[in-house]
């Protein structure tokens, strides 16, 4: 019946555009104003970290012209996979607003005990991958068990899972302290010489780019079909488009020399994946509402405690896989792996990227973005014979800014009442 | 001890779909509830009214999963069931709306009426959630401008509205509602009284913990006083009058609101006498 009266009272309004307070529009001028607005509301999402970025890849290119040279943004890249996936998990744990301060170690373990099974004790590498990422489940599942039963605040379990797993990578290393890992293996080759063929790269970017328009479309015409607002034809396909000519541009700059590395288009997939059980799975729902208040979540039904679990569980499975890598780059476990600033890189990326650490805001392209200023301003500080001493400095500058940027943001929220 | 006559429940001889028996609970040394029973039949709205410390709230808490009882028994629809957790009571068909409202303020509206039974869990479902959001609001006759804002941008109204909205979600036996009407406005109250009535007629049973004295005695058919954690009475609405449940949740007829009654009606007029008691 309801039906019938929304038809005779607004033929051409859209089921929930009809509060006559709302301002809104579906055409690509007002979704720029859109934007506009939500900036000034404090919900400036990734516009800060994008901006980062061309201000480090401007003054660096400046100081140095390698900086932007095909070779080396493909190298920045590659380079960037390790700790972006480990990112990728703290992202996870900042959206329930907790903290995994143990990534670090973790993923050195995880590089130690591959190299001792894979090289000293003759494993398949296969099986030496699985059993780290079964350690790495372990790992995660322990901690969500102190954290549940106990009640200890995650920050200083993982503290503890920092030192103690440290340790066991010293152990498990033993006396050599180091264990290489050889050239011609297919894990190897895979982090440092796979590069996806230059037709192919452009095939992946026709599909991402008509992926994009298609699921658009698709929403937008079942959002019709309902009667709700959707996104305009017009707006989808520039859109598509301009992913279309960017990213090809890019890939062909990057085609000049080496081009994508596998390595990097395997982390663009879990980027993907990840954004997809942030968005439109309830357990990514779930994960925003623990994060937002775990009281309200509790009581709509949501295990709060197994949501905790498997949060630290993939943070830790992220680690383990980070650490692989981290190691296949290298060729080698060594006493030092996972270690320095690994830890504190990849929480820096995930909220430089834009993940509050506050909770229940933030987006699996955070890791990606923040994981990009990270690594290009190492790239850029060491083509500048700049030793690790300013590397940190400036480092711990820019998480500093993106910090303060999250709180004053955070501010803007509340003071429009969008916090 | 009371001197409130507590007349047998006015419960026609529909067979109650929820009914505690003894329910006992402590927090340390306080006993906040002591052999408390309750019968709440369907299409039947019974307000539970008490002082502040009465036990409402830690009542509303057992029967939705948040506290088990310490003892008692609770049937529902003629067995005898434990409520252990809130989702247990979903699955159940006890939906409840706290007075906090329980809503996260980092979610939409759509997320926060969806929160916890989200359609197709691997592949969200926004259109039918949106759609079926609208019709529930609708229904509600809510003042929602958007449901694609953060709760936080919601006003105390609104929010209560979308919290009532959710409890309807599941299609509930029993639908609690803990202070629903304190944060509203006048037309939103009534909206609210309204949306009560259209759950009875629906066959929904309905516990509604308030204050106020006016909204139970408008839309409540059975009146449950507690009094320091015990029953102190069970009246049927259209034979009691109001100062009988005053002097029920006081523990006496001569109370700080009949006092307070009687010095405004002596001098001035008889006719204003519809205040609340405080």
């Amino acid at each position: 019946m309801s039906d019938v009266d929304t038809k005779n009272q607004a033929p051409s309004v859209a089921t929930d555009l009809q509060d006559e307070r709302l301002r809104h529009g579906e055409g690509l001028r007002d979704a720029v104003g859109g934007v506009a607005r939500q900036v000034r509301g404090g919900d400036v999402g990734i516009l800060p970290v994008v901006a980062g970025l061309v201000v480090i890849a401007i003054v660096f290119n400046s100081l140095n012209s390698i900086f932007l040279s095909s070779g080396n943004v493909s190298n920045i890249l590659l380079e960037s996979v390790p700790v972006g996936i480990i990112a990728l998990g703290i992202v996870c744990v900042l959206l329930v607003a907790q903290i995994d301060l143990s990534v670090g170690s973790v993923s050195g373990l995880a590089a130690a005990l591959l190299a001792v099974l894979w090289i000293d004790k003759g494993m398949s590498v296969l099986v030496a991958v699985l059993l780290a990422l079964a350690m790495g489940v372990a790992i995660g599942w322990l901690y969500g068990q102190m954290f549940n039963r106990l009640g200890v605040p995650s920050f200083v379990i993982t503290l503890a899972g920092l030192l103690g797993f440290l340790g066991v990578q010293l152990w498990l290393l033993g006396t050599k302290g180091a264990v290489n890992l050889p050239f011609d293996s297919w894990l190897v080759t895979f982090a440092q010489l796979k590069f996806v063929p230059a037709w192919l790269s452009y095939v992946l970017v026709a599909v991402a780019a008509v992926g994009l328009f298609a699921s658009g479309y698709a929403r937008a015409q079942e959002r019709r079909k309902a009667g709700l607002s959707a996104q305009s034809v017009t707006l989808l396909a520039v859109r598509s488009a301009a992913l279309l000519v960017g990213l090809g541009l890019f890939v062909a700059y990057l085609n000049d020399t080496r081009g994508v590395g596998w390595m990097f288009v395997f982390f663009l997939a879990l980027v993907l994946l990840m954004h997809y059980v942030l968005t439109r799975t309830a357990f990514g729902r779930s994960m925003f509402a623990v994060g937002g208040n775990p009281d309200a979540a509790r009581r709509a039904g949501i295990n709060v405690e197994s949501v905790y679990t498997r949060v630290f569980v993939l943070c830790s499975l992220f680690a383990v896989l980070g650490g692989v890598l981290a190691a296949s780059r290298l060729a080698a476990a060594n006493q030092s792996s996972g270690g320095a600033d690994v830890n504190l890189n990849a929480i820096a990326a995930a909220v430089i990227g834009g993940t509050s650490l506050f909770g229940g805001r933030g987006s699996a392209f955070a890791a990606l973005l923040g994981v990009l200023v990270i690594q290009s301003i190492s790239n850029g500080l060491t083509l500048l014979s700049l030793d690790s001493s300013y590397r940190f400095m400036i480092t711990g500058g820019v998480l500093l800014l993106a910090v303060g940027l999250d709180s004053i943001a955070r501010r803007s929220r509340v003071s429009h009442g969008r916090a | 001890m009371s001197p409130a006559t507590a007349t047998p429940p006015a419960t026609t001889t529909t067979e109650s779909i929820l009914s505690l028996r003894g329910i006992t609970k402590t927090f340390g040394a306080v006993a906040a509830l002591t052999d408390v029973d309750l019968d709440v039949a369907a299409g039947q709205v019974v307000a539970i009214v008490g002082d502040n410390g009465a036990g409402k709230s830690t009542l509303v808490k057992v029967l939705s999963g948040v506290h088990a009882a310490d003892a008692g028994t609770i049937n529902f629809q003629g067995q005898q069931v434990h409520i252990p957790t809130p989702a247990a009571a979903q699955r159940l068909g006890i939906a409840t709306v706290y007075q906090d409202l329980a809503l996260c303020e980092n979610l939409n509206v759509v997320e926060n009426l969806f929160l916890g039974q989200e359609l197709r869990p691997g592949r969200l479902d926004e259109v039918a959630m949106e759609v079926r959001s609208w019709e529930l609001l609708r229904e509600l006759s809510a003042k929602v401008p958007t449901v694609r804002i953060p709760v936080a941008s919601l006003s105390g109204g609104q929010r209560q509205t979308v919290a009532i909205a959710r409890s309807l979600l599941g299609e509930p036996k029993i639908v609690i509602l803990d202070e629903p009407t304190a944060a509203l406005g006048v037309a939103q109250t009534a909206e609210v009284l309204n949306l009560l009535e259209r759950l009875r007629e629906r066959g929904h049973g309905v516990i509604m913990v308030s204050h106020n004295m006016a909204d139970v005695k408008a839309v409540a058919d059975t009146v449950v006083v507690l009094r320091l954690g015990r029953n102190n009475g069970v009246f049927d609405v259209g034979a009691v009058s109001q100062e009988d449940i005053v002097a029920a949740i006081t523990g006496a007829s001569d109370n700080v609101v009949s006092q307070r009654a009687a010095r405004r009606d002596g001098p001035a007029n008889p006719t204003t006498d519809e205040g609340q008691p405080r």
